[in-house]
C-alpha cells in the first residue's frame, strides 16, 4: 500500500493525542488551571491535528460532513462519529478542569472511553480489509490500542503505567510483524484464485492492460523501500519502545521525559510507515506483483 | 445507504468467455468512450500524449500465460471490470452512502455528488474494479451501463452494456444471473463458469468461462493429414461434366470409345 504521509501523520499523532486524552479523562494526572490548560492543549492539538491531516488526502474534503451518516455499516463513518463525540465530552471535561478546578467524573470517564473508541475504530478501518491480509487480524486493533495507551501514559507522566504498557505494545508489535510476514500466503488468495485459471497450470502475468501506470498500481502496489524494512523495524522497535523504557528507568527529569516522548513518536511513525509500505493488497496479483 | 440489500430482484451482470476473448481491447475503448460522455464525471487522462500517460478506466484487459505440467504454454486474455458482488465490501466500507447496491437489479453504483474521494472502497475491492478519477477526485467504477440497458431512447439492440455490444468475438454476455433459466445462467452452467477469488467472500455476480481444452498436437502426426481421394462416382452436373470431358479425344473414356467403334 502507498504510505501516504497524511495518513501516517494522522494515525501517529491522533493515536498519541487520544491516548493522552484517555488518561486525562481518568484524572491521571488530576490537573487543574494552567497545568490542565497545557495538558489539554497538547492533547487536543495532537488529536485534532491528526484528524485534520487525514482530510488532506480526500478528493472532496468539503463534503466531509457526509461521512457522519453511514455509521451502521462503515468503520470510517463510526470513527468520524466517535471522534467528534469524544472531543466534545473531553472538551466539557477540560472546561471544568481549566476554569472551575473541577473534575467532572461522568464526562471524563465517558470521554476516556470515547478516546479509546476512536483508536479502536481507526484500527478497524484497516483490520476489516480482507484484501490486505497483513492487516486483517484482531492483532491490529490490539496493537493500535496498546501503542496509544502507552504513548498517552508517557505524555501524561504516568511512569508506572507506561513501564507496563510500553513492553506490552512492543511485544504486540513483534507478534504483529511475525504474523504479517506469512499472512499473504496464508490468505489463500494467489494468481490461481485471482484468475480462476490455476487448473490449467502455473499462471504468470504476461502483459499488463496498459503500458503506463494507473491509480491501482500507485495506490496498492508500493514496493519502494521494502528492502529497508528490517532496518526500519529495528529503528521502530528501538526508538518506539526500548529507548523510552530505558529513559523512564533512569531517575526522572523533564528533559529525559521529553526525549522519551520524541523517541517514542519517531519510532511509532517509522512503524506506521512500515504498516503501509509492507502491506500487500491482493489486487497486485492481477499485475503479477505484490 | 451503504448497508447491502438482503436480496436483489435480479442479479444483472456479465459473463466473460476467456476462450473466445481475442484481447483486442475494443471493450476497453468503447467503455471509456461511453462512460466519458454519459453517467457521471468523464474518465480523465493525465499526460495522455506525454512520456507517462495514465488514466481512469472501468474495464481493463490483462493477459496471462499459463504453463501446464506438460505441453505448450497457453495465452489467455482477461478482461476485468466490476463484478457487481452480492456481498460487496466496497459498499459497506463507504462512510458517506455514495456507494450503494441497487435492490432492484443488484447493480453497484457510486453517487458521485456524495463521494468525498476517500478511496476506502477501492481498498476494499479485491479486484481493482474501482479507480479514483485524478481530475475529478471522485470514485469511478463500472455502472453495468445502467444508462443504456434501460434507455428507451436507444434502439432495442443497443440496450445492453457497450462492452458487450462492441465485442467482435462475442466474448462478453449480459443478463440476469439470478434467473437460472436465463441465457447467461445456462451458459455458465454449461461451460463451468467460475468466480474470481471466491475465498474473499464477495460472491461476485459476474462469471468467467475458462478456456476450452486445446487440441493436442501429435494426434495427426508431424504433417497435415493426406487428403482423401477425389470422389470417383460424382453425380449431377459435375458427374455429367466429368463424363463429357472423358469422352473428348484424349480423355479417359475416348480410348474405350474408339475400341467399340
Ligand atoms: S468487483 Fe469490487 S467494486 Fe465491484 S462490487 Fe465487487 S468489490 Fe465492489
Ligand atoms: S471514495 Fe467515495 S464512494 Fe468510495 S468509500 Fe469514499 S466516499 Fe464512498
Ligand atoms: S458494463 Fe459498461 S461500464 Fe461496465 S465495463 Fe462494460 S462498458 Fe464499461
Amino acid at each position: 500500500m502507498h504510505p501516504a504521509p497524511s495518513v501516517i501523520i494522522f494515525t501517529t499523532l491522533s493515536g498519541l493525542g487520544f491516548g493522552l486524552l484517555f488518561w486525562l479523562g481518568l484524572g491521571l494526572p488530576a490537573v487543574t488551571g494552567w497545568t490542565a490548560f497545557a495538558f489539554f492543549a497538547i492533547a487536543f492539538g495532537l488529536a485534532v491535528g491528526g484528524l485534520v491531516a487525514s482530510t488532506f488526502h480526500l478528493g472532496h474534503p468539503e463534503r466531509a460532513l457526509k461521512a457522519f451518516t453511514q455509521w451502521r455499516s462503515s468503520w470510517l463513518s463510526r470513527e468520524a462519529v466517535v471522534s467528534v463525540a469524544a472531543l466534545c465530552l473531553m472538551g466539557l471535561y477540560a472546561l471544568g478542569a481549566v476554569f472551575f478546578a473541577a473534575s467532572w467524573t461522568l464526562p471524563g470517564w465517558l470521554g476516556a472511553l470515547g478516546a479509546l473508541g476512536v483508536v479502536f475504530t481507526t484500527s478497524m478501518i484497516y483490520a476489516q480489509l480482507r484484501t490486505v491480509p497483513r492487516w486483517h487480524t484482531a492483532l491490529t486493533p490490539a496493537l493500535f490500542l496498546a501503542i496509544s495507551l502507552a504513548g498517552g501514559a508517557l505524555l501524561a507522566g504516568q511512569v508506572s503505567f507506561a513501564l507496563a504498557l510500553l513492553p506490552l505494545a512492543g511485544v504486540l508489535q513483534v507478534l504483529w510483524w511475525l504474523r504479517g510476514d506469512g499472512a499473504f500466503a496464508a490468505s489463500g488468495t494467489d494468481m490461481a484464485s485471482a484468475t480462476g485459471l490455476g487448473d490449467i497450470g502455473a499462471v504468470r502475468a504476461f502483459e499488463p492492460p496498459h503500458t503506463g501506470s494507473n491509480y491501482l498500481l500507485r495506490e496498492f502496489v508500493h514496493v519502494v523501500g521494502r528492502k529497508h524494512s528490517l532496518r526500519l523495524r529495528g529503528i521502530a522497535l528501538g526508538l518506539g519502545y526500548v529507548l523510552p523504557i530505558i529513559l523512564l528507568l533512569v531517575p526522572f527529569s523533564h528533559l529525559l521525559g521529553l526525549l522519551a516522548v520524541i523517541s517514542h513518536a519517531t519510532g511509532i511513525a517509522a512503524s506506521r510507515w512500515l504498516f503501509f509500505a509492507e502491506a500487500e493488497h491482493v489486487v497486485g496479483l492481477y499485475y503479477g506483483k505484490r | 445507504m451503504t448497508t447491502l440489500p438482503e436480496t436483489t430482484d435480479k442479479k444483472l451482470g456479465l459473463v466473460i468467455d476467456l476462450d473466445t476473448c481475442v484481447g483486442c481491447h475494443a471493450c476497453v475503448i468503447s467503455c471509456k468512450g461511453w462512460n466519458t460522455e454519459n453517467y457521471g464525471a468523464p474518465l480523465s487522462d493525465q499526460d495522455a500524449w506525454g512520456a507517462s500517460p495514465s488514466g481512469t478506466f472501468l474495464n481493463r484487459v490483462h493477459s496471462y500465460e499459463i504453463q501446464p505440467e506438460a505441453g505448450a504454454a497457453q495465452l489467455v486474455h482477461f478482461p476485468k471490470s466490476c463484478l457487481h458482488c452480492e456481498d460487496a465490501p466496497c459498499v459497506t466500507v463507504c462512510p458517506t452512502g455514495a456507494s450503494y447496491k441497487r435492490a432492484e437489479d443488484g447493480i453497484v453504483l457510486v453517487n458521485e455528488s456524495h463521494c468525498i474521494g476517500c478511496g476506502l472502497c477501492a481498498w476494499a475491492c479485491p479486484y481493482g474494479a474501482r479507480e479514483m478519477d485524478h481530475a475529478e477526485g471522485v470514485m469511478k467504477k463500472c455502472t453495468l451501463c445502467v444508462d443504456r440497458i434501460y434507455n428507451e431512447n436507444l434502439p432495442e439492440i443497443d440496450r445492453e452494456p457497450v462492452c458487450v455490444r462492441t465485442c467482435p468475438a462475442g466474448a462478453r454476455h449480459f443478463g440476469d444471473l439470478g434467473d437460472p433459466d436465463s441465457a447467461v445462467s445456462q451458459l455458465v452452467a454449461e461451460r463451468g463458469g467460475v468466480d474470481l477469488m471466491p475465498e474473499q467472500g464477495t460472491k461476485p455476480v459476474n462469471k468467467y468461462l475458462p478456456p476450452r481444452q486445446k487440441d493436442e498436437l501429435g494426434t495427426t502426426g508431424m504433417h497435415a493429414p493426406r487428403l482423401d481421394p477425389v470422389i470417383e462416382d460424382a453425380g449431377g452436373f459435375l458427374g455429367w461434366l466429368d463424363k463429357a470431358l472423358d469422352r473428348l479425344p484424349g480423355g479417359a473414356g475416348s480410348a474405350s470409345d474408339s475400341e467399340t467403334r
